[in-house]
């Protein structure tokens, strides 16, 4: 601990005198670069992403890596594992190495006011992929590269809508709803996403009847549905925030006797590999993907900003619906 | 669940004093109040093969509360705590799963067993680094098994290379997830291992050994207890526990998480443990109450599942029951609010000396005084 702890006192001590030392210098050669472009010396970026907690992060972090070596940058990598103080003080240390841009998944939506402003007062641009910040001042951040969850919401209901016609369902359709983490980003935008283009267009006809959050895990979609298949018996489809969840709750109904994908019809989000697996044995109906491949899009970015170029505010990622019929054909290109 | 035998005057008063009254009262209450949200909670009906009902829930996804309890309730008798419950269910799961999804045939018996007999001996070797430091080298046990609360779920993930390992196994999903008579294995496997704990806390002198360790570990030295030795058995034993209970879970899911399996488990252990009545200062447990406290801690979740609390108000909800338990379990408190009828009259007769009959019914009087103080 009090190696660690002087190691890097020493560390930064280096890097901040050294930042003091090129200050002027730095000036100049970003004005520079600015004029011709940026493409002359390769760029340095300093990705800090949130952790490492699920299948999806590891290949949004796979993603990353690959695709700045592909781009020829330099990366530097910091993993902030679900802390917020980890995740400043490594963007710290990249204002102190003065990298050329910063990218960063923040943990949390709040409190990233003074080290983003840290940043712009050494004209370094923040680039955030994946979650979005709160912040008082917009220019504190170039953009944002990520999905649009409410987006994805809306989109389950449209596939659910397919679904249905296909399944030749008639009569009510009653929901039961598996929420992510309550209080996350992606749990509440889906299920507001969701429930807007239900009230816009089946407020008669479908109804959610149950909703409870499983935590994005299996094992919680598993309980959660166990109990939602006893106080009630007559849910006839499920809407599941992650694919996990999903899986965790096809277990269930299956020990509950029923057909997953017959009698209980399932669009789940995200599309990790295990999703597309189940969705090929027939047990999953529909998938909104959720792409974390977004490394490629990120180098692109990256390059604009740093060459000056303005960007929209937030550059969604580009990611596709999948109908069980497609489930084989996509499955061997799952990497994740 | 009998009641100790009455010799005062009134029998409604000798249950209401028994130690395991009020935590099965929560429990039947609890159960109750499931009725109306889920009009067949009780019924049980046969489903492909299987016992199939909210009842059967309740005890399959309360299966590895159960086992992570009771050998909480060893560790907590001696006086010690083990937060590292929750880590050594990851790993367990992490390593039985991982040698599982390399063999090339993942249903094979023996592969199955010695993937078993793997996570199991890493869980007894945390248990062992817990007893090591507990009794060996004095360290508070909250911060000895904090070591590996944290670096557990570290190593889990290297297992699983962070990531969520999927196996199709038939005879691993069998001890979390697969049935056998018609009931849950799950269940087999809980009874097994609260039978023979119970035989061996109660018809033998081990018992007795742990609440005079943790009663005062000293003194137990001096009159020739090895309670050092104890001390490190009960930190393996319940991580022996936790590892039963890392198998359960992931082969409920077929899956091992690093991330997620177990997670706060220790803290639903550790309550399960006072809601059934076991003293947090040491010196006396109650096997049965904690088997209780665990299913009422179960049947809560169900409730919150069943009768559509909203998700933000989950964890409110399930606070303000706990609370409401733990006030019932206090005496003082039972006086002030019913009357001398429920509560004062127990703390007299609890306040005999601690840890001297290892019979059944002796802690059974005293645990209920003395959750006052915790």
């Amino acid at each position: 601990m009090l190696n660690r702890r002087n190691f890097l006192t020493a560390a930064v001590g280096v890097a901040a005198a050294g930042g003091l030392a090129a200050c002027a210098k730095k000036d100049d050669s970003a004005s520079a670069s600015s004029s011709d472009g940026g493409g002359s010396k390769t760029i340095t970026l300093g990705f800090s992403q949130v952790g490492s907690e699920s299948g999806w992060r590891t290949a949004n972090t796979d993603s990353v890596k690959s695709a700045a070596k592909e781009a020829g940058y330099t990366l530097k990598f910091s993993d902030a594992q679900q802390k917020q103080e980890n995740q400043i003080s490594a963007i710290r240390s990249f204002i102190a190495q003065k990298v050329d841009v910063i990218a960063f998944s923040p943990v949390v939506v709040t409190g990233w006011d003074a080290v983003l402003k840290e940043a712009k007062a050494k004209k370094i641009p923040v680039v955030l992929t994946d979650r979005s910040v709160e912040t008082s001042d917009d220019s504190l951040f170039v953009t944002l590269v990520g999905s649009d969850f409410t987006d994805e919401g809306r989109r389950a209901a449209k596939i659910l809508e397919k679904v249905l016609e296909k399944a030749g369902h008639k009569g009510a359709v009653k929901i039961a709803q598996l929420e992510g983490t309550t209080g996350a980003a992606p749990a509440i935008e889906r299920a507001k996403g969701f429930k807007e283009v239900m009230d816009a267009e089946h407020k008669d006809d479908w109804k959610i009847v149950v909703s409870q959050t499983g935590d994005f895990t299996r094992a919680g979609g598993k309980q959660v549905m166990a109990a939602f298949l006893q106080s009630n018996p007559d849910i006839n489809v499920l809407f599941a925030h992650n694919d996990d969840m999903a899986i965790g709750a096809i277990q269930s109904i299956e020990a509950a006797g029923k057909k997953p994908g017959k009698d209980i019809l399932i669009v789940s989000i995200d599309g990790v590999k295990d999703g597309f697996v189940a969705m090929s044995e027939g047990k999953i109906n529909a998938i909104v993907e959720c792409n974390p491949l977004l490394g490629p899009q990120l180098m692109d970015v990256v390059k604009k900003v740093h060459a000056g170029e303005t960007l929209e505010r937030w550059i969604k990622t580009e990611e596709s619906d999948f109908m069980q019929d497609q489930a084989a054909a996509a499955l061997p290109n799952r990497k994740y | 669940m009998s009641t100790p035998s009455v010799t005062t005057p009134s029998r409604w008063r000798a249950l209401t004093h028994h130690h395991l009254f009020w935590p099965v009262a929560v429990l039947v209450v609890l159960l109750l109040v499931n009725v109306p949200f889920t009009p067949d909670f009780f019924s049980i009906k046969m489903t492909d093969g299987h016992l199939y009902g909210s009842l059967v829930s309740i005890v399959l996804f309360g299966s590895p509360l159960i086992l992570v309890a009771v050998g909480m309730t060893l560790v907590i008798a001696t006086g010690g705590i083990d937060l590292s419950v929750g880590a050594v269910v990851a790993i367990t799961g992490a390593l039985a799963c991982s040698y599982i999804s390399d063999q090339a045939d993942q249903s094979a018996l023996s592969g199955v067993l010695l993937a078993m007999g793997l996570g199991l001996l890493a869980a007894v070797v945390c248990g062992l680094w817990n007893g090591f430091l507990v009794a060996r080298m004095g360290i508070q046990p909250i911060i000895a098994t904090l070591i590996i609360m944290v670096a557990g779920r570290g190593v889990a993930q290297l297992i699983t290379d962070g990531q969520i390992i999927t196996i199709n196994s038939e005879p691993y999903k069998l001890i979390g997830g697969g049935y056998w008579l018609t009931l849950p294995f799950s269940i087999f496997v809980v009874a097994a291992v609260v039978a023979v704990t119970v035989v061996l806390t109660r018809r033998t002198a081990l018992g007795l050994l742990v609440e005079s360790v943790g009663g005062n570990a000293e003194a137990s030295r001096l009159v020739g207890i090895r309670s050092m030795r104890i001390k490190i058995m009960v930190y393996m034993f319940c991580a022996l526990c936790a590892g039963i209970a890392g198998l359960m879970i992931s082969s409920n899911t077929s899956a091992a998480d690093g991330n997620n399996a177990g997670l706060w488990i220790e803290l639903d252990a550790i309550l399960a443990v006072v809601i059934g009545g076991t003293s947090l200062l040491g010196g006396r447990f109650s096997i049965g109450g904690t088997v209780v406290g665990a299913l009422v801690i179960q049947t809560l979740t169900t409730t919150i599942y069943t009768i559509g609390v909203p998700t933000q108000t989950n964890l409110v909800f399930k606070a303000a029951v706990v609370i409401v338990v733990c006030l019932l379990q206090s005496p003082k408190f039972r006086a002030k609010v019913f009357g001398a009828k429920f509560g004062a009259g127990s703390g007299t007769k609890g306040s005999a000396k601690p840890a001297t009959a290892p019979a059944d019914t002796a802690p059974a009087t005293e645990a209920a005084p003395k959750m006052e103080v915790s």
